[in-house]
């Protein structure tokens, strides 16, 4: 039995009562759904925005980052009065405002194999809106064991891709990405950026589909991935088979249970932690403005030319991390140097690059020139 | 020529490039030529082996070369070649 919707129900939704595809059984089906959403960042924002105004009965948010500065380019839904709240706090107000009659769950925890089923099994529909590959992977696995639709969306620069992933009716990620890219070959938001609309345009998108397939209505991108281009205006479609031999979905699938997503993919399950190259291999800002004073020390900077502009350390030479192997020559083996980037992650990638090609004396720069503006010139300011 | 389009997390191993012709008469040989043309992407693509990286999706049209005939797949000159990135950001 499908709830009623009260007199002032009827009112809210009154726009979608007048479209025959919905109707008032349409609306009395999305008060009666849930969605959850796997995170509340870019893509989380639009999503939850929308979901909740359309009036899903109950939706789960989960995220244990707080508001950022730097989320506010794009992650609308939070603001400046939230800054350094939790978020799925901060969204949860806004939700509730824009539409009390709904039910807002919160999971302020990380999206883990030990509480993703347990969290997923009471939704209708999960929304991937998560900014890692491990958490990909996670979402992907757990909506494949619970029968349960994959609204899928990511975001990179000005590249977007939409999908839904429903083993019962199509592919599933796996079938499209059996392994994750090897780690650090695809830069994350936080190390390449985004374009702060672009998960407003995607994010739009996969509310779109989330409520297409909770009506059961129209065509939902099952067996088909939208690719967005920006600069180009562009929407392409591709067509996504099933894969016989997905290790998840497929008729001989080997993965019967979660696994261990970050030793799968090779990464952590979040995409803003300090960069590390490992012990023994990392010099902190505070022994490296110590060394600076008495050795004299080369500072590589594998930063892209236009992030110079923002921030800068003197004399280090630029070579960025893309074009690294192929100007080796450039450097000396013989000298101590320090690599850096912004946040630590691509000079521990060119430090191990450089170790592969024989130099010995590299050590990098624990939180990049992000940390050294944060303790040790507090004049530069952080991105 | 076909042409084959890069997607943006590949554009550091093509000078920024987004549509490159590749000259070839199937998929082998186009990649044949790219990797000619832009050295540096070819560990990115291809394993020690020389086979394609799993996580690489390379379309021509609308279909995955992996429900063709893979890197034997013939193409033709007007044939747009897409690859597909796999992109985590949210």
């Amino acid at each position: 039995m499908l709830p009623e919707l009260s007199r002032d129900e009827i009112l809210r939704y009154s726009r979608h009562l007048l479209i025959p595809e919905v109707g008032l059984d349409g609306q009395r089906k999305l008060k009666n759904s849930s969605a959850l959403i796997i995170g509340t960042g870019g893509l989380g924002s639009p999503v939850s925005l929308y979901l909740a105004a359309a009036g899903i009965g109950r939706i789960g948010l989960v995220d244990y980052d707080v508001v950022d500065s730097s989320n506010l380019q794009r992650q609308v839904i939070h603001g400046t009065s939230t800054i350094g709240k939790l978020k799925v706090e901060s969204a949860k107000t806004k939700l509730l405002d824009l539409n009390p009659g709904i039910q807002i769950d919160v999971y302020n925890e990380p999206y883990t194999s030990e509480n993703a089923l347990r969290i997923a099994k009471d939704y209708d529909i999960i929304l991937d809106g998560t900014d890692n590959f491990p958490t990909r992977y996670l979402t992907n696995d757990v909506a494949v064991f619970l029968g349960k639709p994959n609204v899928y969306a990511s975001i990179y620069r000005f590249d977007g891709q939409v999908s839904v992933f429903y083993a019962k009716e199509g592919p599933c990620y796996r079938c499209l990405f059996p392994e994750p890219p090897p780690p650090g070959l695809v830069p994350s938001c936080a190390e390449g950026g985004v374009l702060g609309v672009l998960p407003g345009t995607i994010g739009t998108l996969q509310a779109t589909e989330a409520l297409k397939v909770l009506l059961g209505i129209g065509e939902p991108l099952i067996g088909k991935l939208l690719l967005y281009n920006a600069l180009d205006m562009s929407f392409d479609f591709v067509k996504l088979k099933k894969n016989p031999n997905c290790r998840v979905c497929g008729p001989n699938a080997d993965i019967k249970e979660l696994i261990d997503y970050e030793e799968f993919c090779g990464v952590p399950s979040h995409d803003h932690e300090e960069g590390s190259a490992g012990a023994g291999h990392d010099i902190t800002v505070t022994e490296l403005a110590e060394r600076v004073k008495t050795n004299h020390l080369k500072l590589l900077d594998v930063r892209e030319p236009h992030e110079l502009q923002i921030s800068a350390l003197p004399n280090a030479v630029n070579i960025p991390l893309g074009q690294l192997a192929a100007r080796l020559s450039e450097l000396d083996s013989a000298d101590e140097m320090v690599i850096f980037c912004k946040s630590g992650s691509r000079s521990a990638r060119g430090l191990e690059l450089l170790a592969s090609a024989g130099f010995k004396k590299v050590k990098n720069l624990k939180g990049g020139i992000n940390a050294w503006a944060k303790e040790v010139d507090t004049n530069l300011p952080l991105y | 020529m076909p042409v084959l389009r890069i997607p943006t997390p590949l554009r550091a191993y093509t000078n920024g490039q987004s549509n490159i012709n590749v000259a070839g008469a199937n998929i082998s040989e186009a990649l044949t030529d790219l990797t000619a043309q832009y050295p540096t992407i070819k560990p990115h693509l291809f394993n020690e082996g020389g086979e394609l990286r799993p996580f690489v999706n390379l379309f021509v049209g609308e279909n995955n070369i992996k429900d063709l005939q893979g890197v034997s797949t013939p193409i033709k000159d007007e044939d747009k070649l897409v690859l597909i990135p796999s992109i985590a950001g949210g």
